[in-house]
């Protein structure tokens, strides 16, 4: 991967009225990059993209992008990003080509490169049969697909999805993926959601932001090798023992009854619980049929940088009453 | 630059004639102006005696009652300029383009004149007709035709404004028939008044600097007061749109 530095943001600020929406936000995206953008609902996704992209002007703090600062030079700046925002910006009462060819030339793409890049775009998110149509009569998965070809009709080279595969049935979120991951190979690519999965099969690096504030800044590889071992399994036995007798063994912290012969286990260590529990269950004949480790490390990880403050809030809650 | 506001004027234009509204309205004022012209010219033939000429009487009449029917549409037209942007979220892929506010008002702007300057022709279109058949006075139909498009020119840019406040295009349509419906009739205000605010309740009425030009009185300061008006509407809707990057 090159690493030169394609945006770079500084201790970004922003409010609405009285309340923060994003708070000291601060990182770098290098060229050929996949980042994930993860959060719950309200976090400042989008308000952080929406500052990236111009559409939102920053409080304090400061975006460069390729070079250029998006306040003191956006024109320059806004050349080398493509934008979707959460709902896609489309005009319904034009055709595909129509749409396609207007976005094309408000990003400055001269008349003799305008075609190429038409349908050029067209090709890459599969939109060849449908150029002559009405956007309002495409399904939600093509209108989709038109937002992202505006984003990278003018082959930018960042392109920023927010949200691209929500609303959408699964086998269009995969062709999306797809696209994605096609996208990611020579442009860098910011992707917001809320799916985690989507971040494990995509994104070469996660950014957690967690009310204003971004709470994990980390590369997938290292996310993954930080730990290996699941904290939870899902195991299924065909004469399960007492719950008592499990909770014996050194390690398990908890085990709860999913139906009558599953059961959810969580380690309180990481070290062979799994090979325990498998040799245990052959010497006691309980009869293992599955064993499927739950919560990916990103998944924890995301579950507690992102819950801990509403756990804390709603214990502030019991012990007030 | 103008390339820019081109291309916002005829995607303007082109999203316009796509629906129906467009072609409603072409049709919608042709229609009225023509039984206004049809009324007008059997009130000059009926005459007993003649007091003013054909212009006078038919030309300029029908550049007074189409100014008063453009009042009526005008808010429809503008109405949806900035608030559909909102609404359908396209404003954010202009703001992320590299294009300037202020090219993205003026062609706005542009695209809406043009339009109206469309209907202009469609109208203009029956007084012609009478040139196959008399003389008329060029010089006052210049002038009531430059009256007719700069109170057009500020129609627009009012109407640009208050569609750039709001996201509800009913909010904005209503709102600019109360403005420009108030300016229109704001010389009544000074009825009571003393000599010197009626003079000025009068001075800032949209309809005496357009009576003056209708009657071939071509003033200056008429023509610099619709310029002026339309010209700080426009940088109150470039400054509103700016704003909203920072406060909305």
């Amino acid at each position: 991967m090159n690493s030169e530095i394609l945006i770079s943001v500084q201790k970004l600020s922003r409010s609405y009225g009285q309340q923060r929406a994003i708070e000291d936000v601060s990182f770098d995206i290098h060229r050929g990059e996949i980042l994930g953008f993860l959060g719950p609902n309200g976090a400042g996704k989008s308000t952080t993209m929406q500052i990236i992209c111009g559409v939102l002007a920053a409080h304090h703090g400061s975006v460069n992008i390729n070079g250029y600062d998006i306040n003191e030079a956006p024109q320059l700046a806004k050349n080398h990003i493509g934008f979707l925002p959460e709902e896609p910006p489309l005009y319904n009462d034009l055709t595909v080509n129509e749409y396609l060819n207007y976005t094309a030339k408000l990003r400055g793409i001269k008349k003799n490169d305008l075609i190429g890049a038409v349908s050029l775009s067209k090709e890459r998110c599969g939109l060849e049969n449908v150029g002559s149509r009405l956007i309002q009569n495409l399904s939600k998965g093509y209108k989709q697909r038109v937002g992202i070809a505006q984003a990278i009709i003018h082959s930018p080279s960042v392109i920023i999805l927010d949200e691209p595969t929500s609303g959408l049935d699964p086998i269009q979120i995969r062709e999306i993926r797809e696209l994605m991951r096609e996208l990611g190979e020579d442009h860098s690519v910011i992707l917001s959601t809320h799916i985690l999965s989507e971040v494990h099969s995509l994104c070469d690096r996660v950014l957690i932001i967690d009310q204003g504030h971004i709470v994990l800044d980390q590369s997938l590889n290292q996310l993954e090798n930080s730990s290996t071992e699941p904290d939870s399994i899902e195991i299924g036995l065909r004469n399960p023992p007492k719950l008592e007798s499990l909770l014996c063994i050194e390690g398990i912290a908890s085990v709860k009854n999913i139906n009558k012969e599953t059961l959810r286990i969580n380690f309180n260590t990481k070290s062979n619980m799994i090979d325990t529990i498998v040799k245990k269950s052959i010497s006691e004949n309980w009869g293992l049929f599955k064993l499927k480790p739950e919560g990916t490390s990103l998944e924890e990880t995301f579950m507690r940088l992102t819950h801990d403050d509403s756990d804390r809030l709603e214990k502030k809650i019991i012990q007030n009453d | 630059m103008i390339n820019n506001i081109s291309l916002i004027a005829i995607n303007e234009l082109r999203r316009l004639f796509k629906s129906p509204f467009a072609w409603i309205i072409l049709a919608t004022t042709q229609f009225l102006m023509a039984i206004f012209f049809y009324l007008l010219l059997s009130q000059y033939m009926g005459a007993s005696s003649v007091t003013s000429g054909l212009t006078d009487i038919v030309v300029s009449g029908m550049y007074q009652i189409y100014g008063v029917i453009m009042l009526l549409i005008s808010p429809l037209l503008t109405m949806r300029l900035i608030t559909e942007e909102r609404r359908l979220g396209t404003i954010k892929l202009l703001v992320s383009s590299p294009i300037t506010i202020t090219e993205l008002v003026l062609g706005k702007y542009f695209g809406i004149m043009i339009f109206y300057c469309l209907i202009l022709l469609m109208i203009n279109l029956m007084p012609v007709s009478l040139m196959f058949g008399t003389q008329l006075d060029l010089g006052q139909i210049a002038s009531g035709l430059i009256g007719l498009l700069l109170l057009m020119s500020t129609f627009a840019a009012i109407g640009l404004f208050i569609s750039s406040l709001t996201s509800s295009p009913a909010i904005a349509s209503i709102s600019t028939f109360g403005v420009l419906f108030l300016l229109w009739i704001i010389n009544f205000a000074g009825i009571n008044a003393s000599e010197s605010m009626a003079e000025v309740f009068a001075y800032m009425s949209l309809l005496k600097h357009y009576t003056n030009l209708l009657t071939g009185v071509f003033n200056s300061v008429d023509v610099l007061f619709y310029i002026i008006v339309s010209f700080f509407f426009i940088i109150l809707s470039i400054w509103r749109l700016d704003a909203e990057r920072i406060y909305g």
